[in-house]
């Protein structure tokens, strides 16, 4: 422990985390990230999903352990190897899946895992207690209040206040926002800012850039467990700063894209109207369709619509309205096998728990959708021989670097394991192919490699539905792009036309924030 | 936990434990496997010599009444035959992740079915054996199938939990016999059944002994060729079939195999009769390799509740399954042979423990290291 925090500047330093690695099987969530928190600061922490912020995070409330660096809590070096450590040394957080036992009340959750009170509960008194807490702080909840009668921004407020009844300084709140309805949003902003006046520091995890230049105070962007901005006062950094530095990747190499050449239409989806997993709907009249020897885009911020669409698509989920055509027979509200059996290939969002079987070797994974005909099986028995003999050409072809085929999936890194699933799909010269988030996640080399089988894909003549959050590899990909917001489609542009890039990121940017493509072209014209 | 990091901080080395990144070798789960059967007998011995017995004598005494010399090694095969197929039963089911835990009331339909065909009679009694054999077979598969399906098809259609389904299901076998053969069928008011005829029994190795002497006393039966024919069959169906394969998909990920057009539905009703089948299976066999009449005691007797463990232990695998069996039916006879008969039943119970437990080094390993880092 030699090491000394680093010397302050008028506002001291209230956490410091030096270097900080963590790794989990076969990826690197933490590598060697830094990360500081002043005194009475709301710090804003920027990333995509996977980034590694909850990871940093989980690391600093002491749930993980990390593998090297040091963490220091008012200039003193901390181990912590339980969350009660981290509480002792003043850090608690709120996560983003409660943690409350409905049946009880409020002032019960909170006393939950104290040493207090010792033997009778005398509840009315810690009652009290709790409504004084919530009205310093501007949370409001009636203590006695079983959970179950709360709403979602009252739990939040609950799990707020069993952090601040345990006497927290730093409070980490992990994606606060994702659950709350926009009043609550504001209202929960009303009680972080109550919490910096008071003296607390806030650590605000999110990926919702518009929110974070409004709270925080600073802004630190982690991308693939790197930490690419550490620190930055919130106002002197534009919003688009922040995005190139959230998903910016540089563009390190160019796709050769030969001019695009598209033929008739293959897939047609027509106005369908589908729920989310919670029965709420998700898609509501969405159109779309695309031809052959195309890639088309759909871009637009997480969770307005675009898993959804490729269920539909592939058969994995029902439409209540409309119909998916490919080359004009029925797909939708059919069997996966339907789909499959006329060429559909689908590369899914999930590729551990829906494009693979993880405990299964790679042969049984690439044999997954042409088991059922020669040469992989017979007479309904398989040829393993001719298994074997497709997975090592596949792995081949394919670049998966894995010492031999018998090898199951769940051993493979993230890169490895989307070529196996984009090796199947390919190999099966599908004439449609919808493919949601394939380089999430993946590093530079390995984006590159799936990017080119994409437009691989493209010049052999097959119709291309791409669907992914990061906008440069929608424009660098794609030959037209939808932008969908809340289920609906604003608008269709096409890429490599009349418009610049900047003119299409302007554009797609006001499209995936709700507004319609026909009033941004009626205000351009205006102006 | 603040007395936890000071033990750490007194202990000069450092005991982490992380997921393995790459398959151990082949030969690894064999020998953890080993490991904590060498592992059980010592936990055991040391129960036993606290409990003031001799332990060397006591594992020697089970070593020679169950494998001591022909005579009981081919008992122990006897044992054996059920538990082979009855674990089968339960190794396809689990292998989809379906919890059959009916394969006892499957192996007693089996049982009934079988009987039914020379009791009802189906066949009269003086049918060759050539002819009885394949019927009861066949019987005996349908009936257990019969009892399989219901809960698949439950599962299937409105998703009932197949575990209360499957246990419930078994009482209504014992039930459904115990009337038979108090009622409609019984020998004179007892509890059983008349005798079955000679075509009706399966062939035992004793009858050899005419032209092998060596042979004389055995009653190893027919059922054991069955047992393992079965195993074999199986072991093609899962690993060398489209149908085997759509089972271990489905039963690793359900998402995936949906994803991959795979009716689940479907699957879950098929294999729940597959597995019905096999335990049915065991039932005609024990009925007319061992029984030779419908009685409730000795067909109800545990092998399918001993089929679910023996699966498990042989990590779902049929021909595993064999050996494992073989090892089940050793303690089950050495039960009867030493006093008190308790201590098969523990060890047992402990060789299990340490098998499962056995399965975190495959997954984990332990890494001691000297020091901080």
């Amino acid at each position: 422990m030699t090491e000394q925090p680093s010397s302050t500047s008028e506002t001291p330093l209230i956490v410091e985390m030096r270097k900080i690695v963590k790794r989990f099987p076969g990826v690197l969530a933490n590598d060697h990230v830094d990360f500081k928190l002043l005194h009475g600061e709301i710090h804003g922490l920027l990333g995509e999903n996977g980034a590694g912020k909850s990871t940093l995070m989980n690391v600093l409330a002491g749930l993980y352990r990390q593998e090297a660096g040091t963490i220091f809590v008012n200039g003193e070096p901390k181990v912590f190897s339980s969350p009660r450590d981290a509480i002792k040394a003043g850090i608690g957080m709120v996560h983003q899946h409660f943690m409350l036992v409905p049946s009880q009340t409020v002032t019960e959750n909170i006393l939950l895992g104290l040493d207090e009170p010792h033997f009778f509960l005398r509840l009315p008194e810690y009652d009290s207690k709790v409504a004084e807490l919530g009205e310093r702080f501007g949370l409001k909840v009636d203590p006695r209040a079983k959970i179950w009668q709360l709403s979602v921004g009252e739990q939040q407020r609950v799990e707020i206040l069993k952090m601040l009844y345990r006497g927290v300084d730093v409070l980490i709140m992990d994606e606060p926002t994702a659950v709350l309805a926009p009043q609550e949003i504001e209202g929960l902003f009303v009680t972080l800012r109550a919490m910096i006046a008071q003296g607390k520091s806030v650590i605000f995890i999110s990926h919702k850039l518009h929110e974070v230049s409004t709270i925080a105070d600073h802004v630190s962007v982690l991308r693939r467990g790197v930490c690419t901005a550490s620190g930055v006062p919130s106002k002197g950094v534009s919003r688009q700063e922040l995005a190139r530095l959230m998903v910016g990747r540089e563009v390190v190499f160019s796709l050769d894209k030969k001019p695009s050449n598209p033929q008739s239409v293959v897939l047609e989806v027509d106005d369908i109207y589908a729920e989310n997993d919670k029965g709420l709907p998700a898609l509501r009249g969405v159109s779309l369709n695309v031809r052959a020897g195309e890639i088309v885009g759909v871009a637009g911020v997480a969770g307005n619509g675009q898993s959804e669409i490729s269920q539909v698509i592939s058969g994995m989920r029902q439409c209540k309205q409309g119909q998916v055509l490919l080359n004009g027979d029925k797909v939708s509200n059919r069997t996966t096998l339907f789909g499959i059996q006329h060429g559909m290939a689908y590369v899914p969002e999930d590729r551990t728990h829906v494009g693979s079987a993880p405990n299964l070797s790679i042969t049984d994974n690439v044999i997954m959708k042409n088991y059922r005909k020669p040469p992989i099986s017979n007479n309904g028995l398989l040829d393993m021989k001719a298994a074997t003999k497709l997975a090592n050409e596949l792995k081949l072809a394919y670049d998966i670097i894995v010492p031999n085929v018998s090898t199951p999936v769940r051993l493979l890194s993230g890169g490895n394991l989307q070529r196996v699933i984009l090796a199947r799909e390919i190999s099966g010269l599908p004439a449609f192919m919808v493919a949601v988030q394939p380089t999430r996640g993946l590093d530079v080399g390995a984006i590159e490699g799936v990017q080119r089988l994409l437009l691989a894909q493209r010049e052999a003549g097959a119709a291309v539905l791409l669907i992914s959050e990061e906008l440069e590899e929608l424009l660098s990909l794609s030959d037209r792009i939808y932008v969908i917001y809340e289920g609906k489609i604003m608008g269709e542009v096409k890429v490599g036309g009349s418009d610049t890039d900047e003119r299409l990121v302007d554009v797609i940017g006001q499209m995936m924030t709700g507004t319609p493509l026909d009033q941004i072209q009626k205000e351009g014209a205006v102006a | 936990m603040a007395e936890s990091t000071s033990i750490k901080q007194k202990m000069p080395f450092r005991i982490r434990i992380e997921p393995r990144l790459s398959e151990p070798p082949a030969w690894y789960p064999a020998l953890v496997s080993f490991g904590a059967l060498i592992v059980a007998l010592i936990l055991g011995g040391i129960l036993i010599t606290l409990a003031g017995g001799d332990a060397l004598r006591s594992y020697q005494h089970i070593a020679k009444a169950s494998f001591g010399d022909i005579g009981v090694l081919s008992d122990t095969i006897v044992k054996a035959t059920p538990i082979i197929l009855a674990a089968l039963a339960c190794s396809v089911a689990f292998r989809m992740k379906l919890w059959n835990i009916g394969a006892e009331g499957q192996f007693i339909m089996g049982a009934f079915g079988a009987s039914a065909i020379v009791l009802a009679p189906v066949l009269p009694a003086d049918t060759s054996r050539w002819i009885f054999i394949p019927v009861m077979m066949l019987a005996g598969m349908v009936a257990g199938a019969i009892w399989g399906f219901i809960p698949g098809y439950l599962k299937a259609k409105f998703n009932v939990n197949e575990i209360i389904s499957t246990l419930m299901l078994n009482y209504v076998a014992v039930a459904w016999v115990n009337f038979w053969i108090f009622g409609v069928w019984t020998e004179g008011g007892f509890q059983m059944t008349p005798k079955f005829p000679n075509g009706a029994s399966l062939p035992r190795l004793l009858e050899l002994s005419k032209t092998f002497p060596a042979v004389r006393g055995l009653t190893t039966h027919f059922g054991l060729l069955i047992g393992i024919v079965a195993a074999i069959v199986l072991w093609f169906i899962i690993f060398r079939s489209r149908w085997g394969y759509e089972i271990r998909l489905i039963g690793d990920n359900p998402q995936a195999a949906k994803y991959a057009g795979i009716n689940i539905t479907q699957n879950t009703i098929w294999v729940m009769m597959l597995s019905g089948a096999l335990a049915g299976l065991g039932g005609m066999s024990e009925i007319a390799g061992v029984v030779h009449r419908l009685q409730t005691a000795p067909i109800a007797a545990g092998y399918g509740f001993t089929g679910i463990i023996v699966a498990w232990l042989a990590k779902l695998n049929p021909i595993v399954i064999i050996f494992v069996s073989i090892l089940f039916g050793a303690l089950i006879l050495a039960g009867r042979e030493i006093q008190p008969s308790g201590v098969p039943k523990m060890i047992q119970g402990i060789i299990l423990v340490c098998l499962i437990a056995s399965d975190f080094l495959l997954r984990y390993r332990i890494i001691i290291s000297r020091g901080e880092e």
